[in-house]
């Protein structure tokens, strides 16, 4: 094996061979390849003249600049100022215009619902899901089953404060846990919680078990039919939407427990012109209700404030209502 | 020919190989499977199982697993069969490389079983904790006097090409892991430490470390695996020595440069990334090099191919080793690293190069030692190789394909903007258009792994000493 030093003739391609041998391995003597090395030192060649446009080498004092004046930040605002640009032709007349200016302004609309839907994919998404279809205890934002209202405005102030936020502007209500603070017998649960079902499916009579307790201890904020009280942000239980579920047993677990889901004020966070993107978004969905019709539709009004001491409803989470409605209720500890 | 066929009349030291031989092929399911399970947990994350098998434990006992426990084995088992060879002469010393085998196993199970009880540092491929770094330095440092001691005492007036890339593997590696590995413990009894470097210092130590991890553990040494199987198995003389040289030196010198490219658009400064691009581009050619000699050496005997499934496995390797070292400096490049970075393109990336290169390198390299050291023929049955390349090769496809679609939507999808400038799309939107091929990605590495247990089968029936009927007919042809 070891030797040796007399390069030989490889038969096969007639090539010398370097004359070294390990394990029966030997090395032929061809060059590199042509092509290799051109590829090699055109871009040695490229990445010399990289280095004197961009920023490259690292100095005593810094490091050497380029003859570009490039920099990843110049970039990035430039990159930015393309999206300016395009947002610009309709930002500025948005920022001035109040909501009954923007529903009718076909292109402020359009661009409101535009941004809207982008902010709430990455802001919204995450509870009410990315079609706002909603999940348990997160509700559909396309229906017109709104707990807190359903107008431009309640939207705004819903999206600005938040529901139990904890923001002094949020809405809050706070259904009793009748089970849990001994307010009700489990019977008495077990057969209220039949009429609620009922309620929903059309079926209820005065004579159910549960119809007494329902009059005296729910109707006073879901309605006497279970139409829902919006004041108080007490859902609709004459209806087959269900926020955190219809079957027995939840609606069950909900009369014990009680219901209070929280929704996170976004004002400071987002920007105001986001927040109305996003109320005209939400209002867009499928459900949104005009201003004057609300005004004559089901729920008192502002003044309501009192109304919702006591608390009871039932389920509910975020959504609420109306403008004025400033966080009074009594029995609400809030979350 | 000097070929030791026999284990028994072996002047040198090949139980040690056997061992790792084993390893390597243990390690490799044993990591496959745990790389099936996350690419199942990501196209359904109801697969996580809380605490211990959830993603986040899981992908680091993956990266692990394939880089350092399979191809860490792989690499102390070729290098030490290597090694004594070339050099005409018995490992240094017997006693110091059966420590190496032992203290390699423990580091992985120490690594391993910290992942799984949630004990990491937090930096990519270089996870284990102090305790684990400071006893894989001692090891690192018996390989390494190990296999310099063998070079140091051969018997060949040269050194063989192979051992020049392992030695460099074998040097970087421990400058690597002790530069990046500085950290302080709590306490001594503690397993918690705190890296020394903070911020983008520690970001760029980091990717110094990661990049370099690529180009010394899984190119450079699984170049040395080339530079011998492939002539060995061709039987031919190794295409260009003068290639062999200049590639070396300039994979070497560029290669160390390159890190920086993983950090583009971040608080690294500008000058540091452009380094970090441009080196990368010059490494094209140097990375090349290694294929173009290795495929020219087969000039002469391209007619092999067609019979012989264990030089295909190496071939096939190449090729996939010229793709990922040309799609690595393409995707250096600022702009389309700005479309990229962060998305599975970049795992398609890796997996071109680590299911491709590193895993067929090896299989070649196992299914030409395991028989020899063993002191059979040939390999079990050459049909069930040739099955185990095909099954393999197409789950390589299915993934790096899967990936590039995957990546490339995903990366123009974040960067969509409306024409009233705003976001076309959010994360999650992204995440949905992903799913479908999250699962295909899922099936090729099933069908990787499946591939895999072929081969286990293979071997279990060479050590046991059968010879399939088909391989008994043809072996002829296959290996004369």
């Amino acid at each position: 094996m070891s030797d040796q030093n007399k390069p030989e003739i490889d038969k096969i391609s007639g090539v010398e061979t370097t004359g070294h041998e390990w394990d029966g391995l030997k090395e032929l003597n061809n060059p590199a390849p042509r092509w290799w090395l051109w590829i090699f030192y055109v871009t040695c060649i490229w990445s010399f003249g990289y280095w004197v446009v961009y920023p490259a080498w690292p100095t005593l004092s810094g490091h050497t600049k380029g003859t570009l004046g490039w920099t990843q930040f110049k970039k990035l605002e430039n990159e930015q100022a393309e999206i300016t640009v395009r947002q610009a032709t309709y930002a500025d007349a948005f920022k001035n215009a109040s909501f009954e200016q923007i529903m009718k302004d076909e292109k402020l609309y359009t661009f409101a619902v535009a941004g809207g839907k982008a902010a709430f994919k990455n802001n919204c998404a995450t509870c009410h899901g990315s079609g706002a279809q909603g999940g348990k205890g997160y509700p559909n934002l396309n229906d017109d089953d709104w707990l807190w209202g359903g107008k431009v405005s309640d939207i705004y102030q819903t999206l600005q404060y938040g529901i139990r936020s904890g923001h002094d502007e949020a809405r809050v209500s706070q259904m009793p846990s009748f089970g849990k603070d001994g307010v009700l017998k489990q019977d008495e649960i077990k057969g209220v919680a039949e009429y609620v079902i009922a309620l929903s499916e059309g079926k209820a009579t005065a004579d159910m078990a549960g119809a007494k307790v329902f009059a005296e201890n729910c109707a006073a904020c879901h309605g006497e039919q279970g139409q829902g009280g919006r004041e108080v942000g007490a859902p609709k239980l004459a209806d087959a939407i269900w926020l955190y579920g219809g079957d027995e047993k939840t609606v069950y677990e909900t009369v014990y427990n009680a219901r209070a889901g929280v929704m996170p004020y976004w004002k400071g966070k987002l920007s105001d012109d986001t927040l109305r993107m996003l109320t005209v978004y939400v209002h867009s969905l499928g459900g949104g209700e005009a201003e004057e019709q609300q005004a004559a539709a089901p729920a008192p009004a502002p003044e309501a404030v009192p109304a919702a001491t006591e608390g009871e409803q039932q389920q509910n989470a975020t959504e609420q209502q109306p403008a004025a409605a400033q966080p009074a209720p009594t029995g609400g500890e809030q979350q | 020919m000097l070929q030791q066929n026999s284990s028994n009349t072996s002047p040198y030291n090949d139980d040690v190989v056997r061992y790792f031989a084993l390893a390597t092929v243990f390690w490799g399911v044993a990591g496959f499977l745990v790389g099936l399970l996350i690419a199942l947990q990501m196209a359904f994350p109801a697969l996580n199982f809380e605490p211990f098998l959830t993603f986040g434990r899981m992908r680091p006992l993956h990266t692990s697993a394939v880089i350092f426990a399979f191809g860490g084995n792989a690499l102390f088992a070729t290098s030490y069969y290597i090694v004594q060879r070339t050099c005409h002469a018995r490992l240094f010393s017997d006693g110091l490389a059966k420590f190496t085998f032992w203290g390699y196993q423990s580091v992985i199970l120490m690594a391993g079983l910290g992942y799984l009880f949630g004990v990491t540092q937090g930096k990519e491929y270089a996870e284990p904790e102090w305790y684990v770094d400071l006893w894989l330095t001692v090891v690192w440092v018996a390989y390494l006097v190990v296999f310099l001691g063998t070079v140091i005492k051969r018997k060949e007036p040269h050194i063989y090409v192979a051992n020049w890339f392992f030695l460099a593997f074998i040097i970087t590696v421990a400058v690597l892991h002790l530069g990046n590995g500085l950290s302080v413990p709590v306490s001594l009894l503690g397993t918690k430490s705190y890296t020394v470097m903070s911020g983008v210092q520690s970001a760029m130590i980091q990717w110094w470390y990661g990049h370099n991890a690529v180009g010394f553990f899984l190119t450079a040494g699984f170049l040395g695996m080339m530079y011998y199987f492939i002539p060995k198995r061709a039987e031919r003389p190794v295409y260009s020595y003068r290639l062999s040289i200049l590639h070396f030196w300039s994979l070497i010198f560029i290669y160390i440069w390159a890190g920086p490219h993983h950090l583009h658009y971040t608080a690294l400064p500008d000058w540091a990334q452009t380094l970090g691009m441009t080196f990368s581009i010059m490494l094209w050619m140097p990375s090349w090099g290694g294929m173009i000699n290795g495929m020219m050496t087969l000039s002469g005997a391209w007619h092999k191919l067609r019979q012989d499934p264990v030089l295909r496995f190496m071939i096939i390797a190449l090729a996939f080793y010229g793709m990922s070292t040309f799609e690595g400096p393409l995707m250096s490049i600022k702009s389309v690293n700005s479309l990229s970075h962060y998305t599975d393109w970049t795992i398609g990336h890796v997996h071109s190069g680590a299911l491709g290169w590193v895993g067929f390198i090896t299989f070649g390299a196992l299914y030409y030692m395991i028989p020899r050291l063993w002191g059979r023929k040939e390999v079990y049955s050459l049909k069930l190789v040739e099955l185990h390349l095909w099954v393999a090769t197409l789950g390589i496809v299915l993934y790096i394909v899967a990936m590039w679609i995957a990546g490339i939507m995903q990366g123009l999808m974040w960067r969509s903007y409306n024409e009233m400038g705003f976001l076309e799309y959010s994360f999650v939107e992204t995440v949905m258009a992903m799913h479908p091929y999250y699962i295909i990605r899922a099936l090729g590495g099933a069908l990787y792994l499946g591939g895999a247990l072929v081969m286990v089968y293979n071997f279990w029936r060479t050590i046991r000493g059968d010879v399939a009927a088909e391989t008994r007919t043809q072996a002829v042809g296959a290996v004369a």
